[in-house]
């Protein structure tokens, strides 16, 4: 990294913000109870909130400064040969989710300081006049507003989830290529989405507050730009679905967690659409079909996007192989039951019920078909829950009882496959350079199926 | 860019200069200030002064003037965040659909905190 | 292992690492104090009352001239490095210090002044943001003052040993050095004038 001060900088101020985050359950008056989003007036006067907001300015200090390393490093400290357009898609991804955390982070980091400010000093930023909690009236200098922290909050938290998927699209498609033994299909549409889909998400984030007595021309705005941005995302997924045409598919672990994100990011995706229209919302704002929505896109999408780079770069990291029984096991386990978790959502947003009910819905005669569907929720997340041991056990075993690898055991083209397995300091023997794309699959003519970036020329 | 060494030294003067202009601004907008004009009116003094100042900050002192494309660029986009930030929440909040709500001003400005 | 290009530039991007670095980091502030000239223009647009006249203009006047004085003498303890000449850079970058301290002196004697008065973060929401952007504002002095501190300290022996490295360091200080004195020539009409 071109910074490795600011890098470890990075991480321990990471590590003081998770560690304020988990002592806050232990402090007097109780854990933050406010929700992430932490809207004020509850988030001021509610119990446990202020080691929230100091673990989170830890947290965003920690995302700029890596951010500010990503870039620097992509842009001044590619090797030799290795052009913007020879870059892997998970760099480009990285490259623009930094980006998105170096100038989406700032207002959340401002907002959260205010908030602090109206917690602890008093202040009434976000503080309307006339509160009346528990029959007192709140004795505070009042006029403040709490859709200014709704803007600055989703300012950030809408880069933010695409935060959450661009890195992940950016392993799927890393798999994808070296298990389909092909190229990924239409590299610059790829880069120039993701370029796109980065600056879009910056003018979309209101379509979080529909609810808020926006009027019919800033809603038509972002509504506008909602859709619009749907569209790069779609031309993402297209590619890599074009990318299996006609491949020799090596169904691996972390291919199957690869191909598994696909459609699972097309049904959170899709069910994203009526959400980013005001008319539905104002039906499905709120409820649990909001819910199913974006834990599709983040638990069967980020999180199995994980899971397939854990598989896929443990033996770089270890210079061991993952059980791949163990994996298969994992992959099934989970791919099941979190469908079965998140897709009966949809059906009770639907119907009408809320999020966040302390008491899943019971209160409200509506639900009355609905709260079924906890149960056969619950179960199937107690089932997911125990389909994560595999992995957890095969994760910590195969560190020391894994099968050895040599430093290319998938057969990859990309740089890091050039280093040793585990790499040492420095990473590489040699200092590396990039003769060809990074996707150079059944190259015609080739002698492997695979022409590294990092082999010179040969047969 | 700055290697030789007469041009810093051209540069030098410059900046001096650019300094008392800045001194010269300063005073201009606190002259300007007395002037009693409408909000609007203010402010767009107010701001074209301090833009104007800023701009000379930031082409001269931090050479903005003869800066990369990489440094351009990334200025560029923040910029363009930057007037989202501050026009879009202000239109939005503006922008209701729902009968305005007519505050009093606060009782003695309420200034016992919690 | 030597990273390239912490001193030279990357022929391509014509950058050294620190430069691109800083400059980012800089887009960042810009996006923080951003937020928070927003918080301003909703909370002012937002409100019935806006008080005008409770701060000392003169006061403000004054620490505008000596964050403008202090960012002249920044970008000459570069130069004066430029110019191979030590004894002047030393005396420039001192006088920075100097400066700032003497702002951040400043602002205590007037926040100092309007809590005796009982004008405290919580008395009205046009004393909260102004203690917020001043405040935020003056941590960064704080923060500039520290670097300072450390490179007219114990990091002034990198001029002997990579004066390019050395020098590197003082532009990119200079560059967070102006864009606080930027922030001030925004914040002072905004708050005090306006």
């Amino acid at each position: 990294m071109a910074f490795p001060k600011l890098n470890a900088t990075s991480y321990w101020s990471y590590f003081v913000g998770g560690v304020v985050m988990l002592v806050s359950f232990f402090v007097p008056g109780g854990a933050a109870n406010s929700g992430w989003t932490s809207y004020p007036p509850l988030a001021v006067i509610a119990p446990g909130q202020t080691m929230w907001l100091v673990g989170m300015i830890f947290l965003i200090t920690s995302s700029l400064l890596g951010s500010i390393n990503f870039i620097v490093t992509t842009v001044q400290l590619r090797a030799k040969g290795l052009t913007w357009m020879r870059l892997p898609f998970f760099v480009w991804a990285q490259f623009v989710t930094s980006f998105l955390l170096l100038l989406a982070f700032p207002p959340l980091e401002a907002a959260g300081v205010l908030q602090l400010m109206d917690r602890i000093a008093g202040t009434s930023f976000f503080m309307p006049s006339g509160l009346v909690v528990s029959g007192q009236p709140l004795q505070i200098s009042g006029q403040g507003n709490p859709l200014l922290w709704q803007h600055l909050f989703w300012f950030l938290a809408h880069p933010e989830v695409y935060v959450l998927i661009l890195p992940g699209m950016g392993i799927v498609s890393e798999i994808i290529a070296n298990n389909t033994r092909k190229p990924l299909w239409g590299y610059r549409t790829l880069v120039y989405s993701i370029v796109f889909l980065g600056f879009m998400s910056f003018i979309v984030w209101a379509h979080h507050m529909f609810m808020t007595g926006m009027g019919t021309t800033m809603s038509a705005f972002f509504q506008t730009t909602t859709m619009i941005i749907s569209i790069p995302s779609v031309i993402i997924l297209t590619a890599l679905l074009l990318s299996l045409w006609g491949a020799s598919i090596r169904f691996s672990t972390p291919m199957l967690f690869a191909l598994a994100f696909l459609p699972m990011f097309a049904i959170g995706g899709l069910t994203g659409l009526p959400l980013g229209l005001a008319p539905p919302d104002i039906h499905l704002h709120d409820t649990y079909y909001v819910i199913g929505h974006f834990h599709y896109v983040v638990a069967p999408g980020t999180i199995f996007a994980l899971f397939a780079g854990l598989y896929y770069w443990f033996p770089k990291a270890t210079g061991r192989r993952m059980n791949d029984l163990l994996g298969k096991i994992h992959f099934w386990g989970s791919f099941v039951c979190i469908n079965i978790v998140f897709m009966p959502m949809f059906i009770q947003g639907l119907g009408g019920m809320n999020r966040r009910m302390y008491d899943g819905g019971m209160q409200f005669a509506h639900n009355a078909q609905l709260t079924k569907w906890n149960v056969v929720i619950s179960m199937a997340a107690w089932a997911l829950g125990l389909f994560q041991i595999p992995f957890i056990f095969n994760f910590f075993w195969s560190i020391k009882r894994g099968t050895a690898v040599d430093r290319n055991p998938w057969d990859a083209t990309t740089l890091e496959w050039a280093a040793p397995s585990p790499p040492g300091h420095g990473n590489f023997l040699t200092e590396p350079v990039v003769y060809r794309g990074p996707y150079e699959y059944s190259v015609p003519g080739a002698a492997k199926d695979f022409s590294p970036q990092f082999e010179g020329e040969r047969a | 860019m700055h290697s030789d060494s007469s041009d810093i030294r051209k540069s030098v003067r410059k900046y001096f200069m650019i300094g008392a202009v800045l001194y010269a601004f300063t005073v201009i907008t606190v002259a300007a200030n007395q002037v009693q004009l409408a909000l609007p009116f203010a402010v767009t003094v107010a701001l074209i002064i301090a833009v104007s100042k800023g701009s000379m900050v930031a082409s001269v002192f931090m050479h903005l003037s003869h800066e990369k494309r990489w440094v351009y660029g990334a200025l560029l986009l923040t910029v363009a965040f930057f007037l989202v930030l501050m026009a879009v929440p202000i239109f939005t909040t503006m922008d209701t659909i729902g009968t305005p709500i007519v505050r009093e001003a606060p009782a003695g400005g309420g200034h016992e905190g919690h | 292992m030597n990273i390239p290009y912490t001193v030279e530039a990357r022929p391509d991007t014509g950058l050294s690492n620190g430069k691109l670095g800083i400059w980012l980091f800089l887009a960042s502030e810009v996006m923080l104090f951003g937020a928070l000239f927003s918080t301003y223009i909703i909370l002012r647009t937002g409100s019935t009352t806006w008080p005008h006249g409770e701060l000392s203009v003169w006061l403000g006047m004054a620490n505008t001239f000596i964050l403008i004085g202090s960012s002249v003498t920044m970008v000459m303890a570069w130069a004066s490095l430029k110019l191979n000449d030590w004894g002047k850079h030393r005396l420039y970058l001192i006088l920075t210090f100097v400066l700032a301290g003497i702002f951040l002196v400043n602002k205590y004697f007037e926040y100092a002044d309007h809590f005796a008065r009982g004008e405290t973060p919580a008395h009205n929401t046009f004393l909260a943001i102004y203690y917020t952007l001043t405040g935020l504002h003056g941590l960064h002095i704080l923060g500039g003052m520290i670097v300072m501190a450390y490179l007219i300290g114990p990091g002034a022996g990198l001029w002997k040993r990579n004066p390019g490295q050395f020098t590197n360091r003082i532009e990119f200080t200079g560059l967070y050095w102006h864009f606080v004195d930027l922030v001030w020539i925004f914040l002072f009409p905004v708050l005090y004038l306006l």
